[in-house]
């Protein structure tokens, strides 16, 4: 368990390091910090009260530990655009987030994983034509793959909506109905990100597989006897799983990446979409909320992944 | 190393990928040959949503149809290429000088220096680059440099690593120690002697870089934070396509096909590239 409170230990410094960057940032941007934080259209004596607040009339060390003891007590301001405490508005949204996100994760890994098998056991034709489609897959950028099942799917078939997380009558629905209406809503979002996330994982579970397939324990559990089938489970994904697990630590920030311009385009209520509406309207509190919120939970997700590492890996432990 | 481009191009994947690239760099440079101005509205009631292969009143031909100021969008489509590959290219090339001289420098200073460095890639690994990237792009106003510093700065750490640890292992063989008991200077070991036998793994990152640059400044300028309209770019051709996917979806689709495409050719020949000049693949 020592590795782990490292790990979590480094994530914490992570953390501590984007509030600090952000610090900085602020710091050495154009334009009035103060001014920022209150909008264009505050009046002087708001502008000259917030540069209080801020502490920007005091010596640069001070500022910065006022910062930080502002973010750690989660007091982050109120939302220029809407008014509300930035705390309230993330806490309402990332739970959405984790769900868009952690399902995607889980198909794309399961999805990739079966590809990538079948392209390392198979080889010739098959695993050329899989080649050609998960390289695509791969390529193709979140939200124009997303625009475009929006035009097949709603606009075309009219089979799927494109916006948000429930319908507007979603209150005056039966449980069912609404448990329906949620996944017909989760539909495109999710199979966008997780198209474009299987590309990833399967070139890569390819390649490890390929990596593995030809050492010289897999020959001998073949000259044991052992059926096809379970030396390619057993000897050879088992193993080739173990850089898979570290690189789903690795694409965690990627992931969140692409979350984020997914959650624009469908409006879907998450961090990312927050995020993205906020730096168009310069919304900077909630800006900076929104940030240290995504970094927290990549750190989260990072320290997952190293749990299912070690799992799968007694080397590890 | 002539002898090695030689059977790179013999490699299907690499062919193919090189070409495709060298058409759309060809196809951006002489944009001005290729295609009308990518800005000029003519009359934009009789000229604008016209579909692909059309001819518009005045007699223009279309190939990719027009959009909703009656432009030609397969005009934008290749001054989009001057900008989307211009931006992809210098930003990589940003990532390069950054990431180089972060894994030289860590690979081959021992001490504080080296444990500040990898401690400084592996926190700028963990953060979300997309929520970094819109920070940025917040705080300063959007412009096409801005995105080049932006992409740039924050896509050398895969490349720093890679080349600290080429750099280590170097720092250890015959010909450093020799050149260091000749009395060589430290900075021009490292330059001369060390740096140009770890460049391989910096070419590799560099091709799959590329791909992902090319991506993000569409992504940032889809969402209108990075290449201002009317200057056109893919990621704002694809967002102005954006309101008018029912009655005109070529304008969306053109240059989303187009950034796929280029995409899927750098990171050809990125694979290309790792099979052939990894030895550790060669076996």
């Amino acid at each position: 368990m020592l590795p782990l409170l490292r790990r979590a230990l480094a994530g914490l410094g992570v953390v501590f390091g984007v509030v600090t960057l952000m610090f900085a940032l602020i710091r050495v941007a154009p334009g009035d910090p103060a001014l920022l934080l209150v909008g264009p259209s505050a009046p002087p004596a708001q502008v000259a009260a917030q540069r209080h607040a801020l502490g920007l009339d005091r010596p640069l060390p001070e500022q910065y530990a006022a910062w930080l003891g502002r973010f750690v007590r989660g007091d982050w301001g109120t939302s220029i655009a809407t008014g509300r405490p930035v705390r309230a508005m993330l806490a309402q949204a990332w739970p959405a987030t984790v769900r868009l996100v952690g399902i995607s994760l889980v198909l794309s890994y399961l999805l990739g994983i079966a590809v990538g098998v079948i392209q390392a056991v198979r080889g010739g034709r098959l695993d050329t034509v899989l080649s050609v489609a998960t390289v695509t897959l791969f390529a193709l950028p979140g939200y124009w793959l997303g625009l475009m099942l929006v035009m097949l799917f709603t606009y075309r078939l009219r089979w799927l909506p494109a916006f948000g997380a429930a319908g507007f009558d979603a209150d005056f629905l039966s449980p069912t109905a609404r448990a329906a209406d949620r996944l017909r809503h989760l539909a495109l979002p999710l199979a966008t990100l997780t198209l474009v996330g299987v590309g990833g994982t399967a070139r890569y579970v390819r390649g490890a597989m390929l990596d593995v397939i030809g050492a010289p324990y897999v020959t001998v559990a073949r000259a044991k006897g052992l059926g096809e089938t379970r030396v390619t489970l057993r000897h050879v994904l088992r193993n080739a799983l173990i850089p898979v697990l570290t690189l789903l630590g690795l694409s965690l920030p990627a992931l969140f990446s692409g979350a984020v311009f997914i959650e624009a385009i469908f409006a879907w209520p998450g961090v990312g979409r927050i995020l993205v509406e906020a730096v168009q309207a310069r919304d900077y509190p909630v800006v900076m909320g929104a940030t240290a919120v995504s970094a927290v939970l990549v750190v989260l997700g990072n320290l997952l992944a190293e749990l299912l590492a070690s799992w799968a890996d007694p080397r590890l432990r | 190393m002539r002898g090695d481009a030689g059977r790179l191009l013999r490699d299907r994947r690499a062919a193919l990928g090189a070409a495709v690239l060298g058409l759309a760099v060809l196809a951006a440079v002489l944009a001005p040959m290729l295609a009308g101005d990518p800005i000029a509205q003519g009359d934009v009631v009789a000229t604008r949503f016209l579909p692909p292969l059309a001819t518009d009143p005045l007699g223009a031909f279309h190939l990719l149809g027009t959009d909703r100021f009656g432009r030609d969008v397969w005009a934008r489509l290749i001054y989009g290429a001057r900008v989307s590959l211009g931006v992809g290219v210098l930003a990589v090339l940003l990532s390069v000088v950054v990431g180089v001289a972060v894994g030289a420098v860590a690979g081959y200073w021992r001490g504080w220096t080296r444990v500040a460095l990898l401690g400084f890639t592996d926190f700028a690994l963990a953060l979300p680059r997309v929520v970094l990237l819109l920070l940025l792009a917040s705080l300063w106003q959007p412009s096409a440099l801005l995105v080049i510093v932006v992409l740039g700065l924050t896509g050398w750490m895969a490349i720093a690593r890679l080349v600290y640890a080429e750099v280590r292992a170097l720092a250890g063989r015959p010909f450093v120690e020799s050149a260091v008991g000749l009395g060589v200077a430290g900075p021009r070991i490292l330059v001369r002697h060390i740096l140009p036998n770890a460049l391989t793994p910096v070419i590799i990152a560099a091709a799959l870089g590329l791909a992902n640059a090319i991506l993000l400044e569409a992504g940032l300028s889809f969402l209108g934070l990075g290449v201002q309209p009317p200057t056109p770019s893919w990621g704002n051709l694809i967002a102005s396509g954006r309101d008018t996917l029912v009655n005109a979806p070529w304008v969306a689709a053109a240059p989303g096909v187009a950034l796929v495409v280029v995409v899927v050719a750098a990171t050809l020949l990125g694979d290309a590239l790792r099979d052939r000049l990894d030895p550790r693949r060669n076996g």
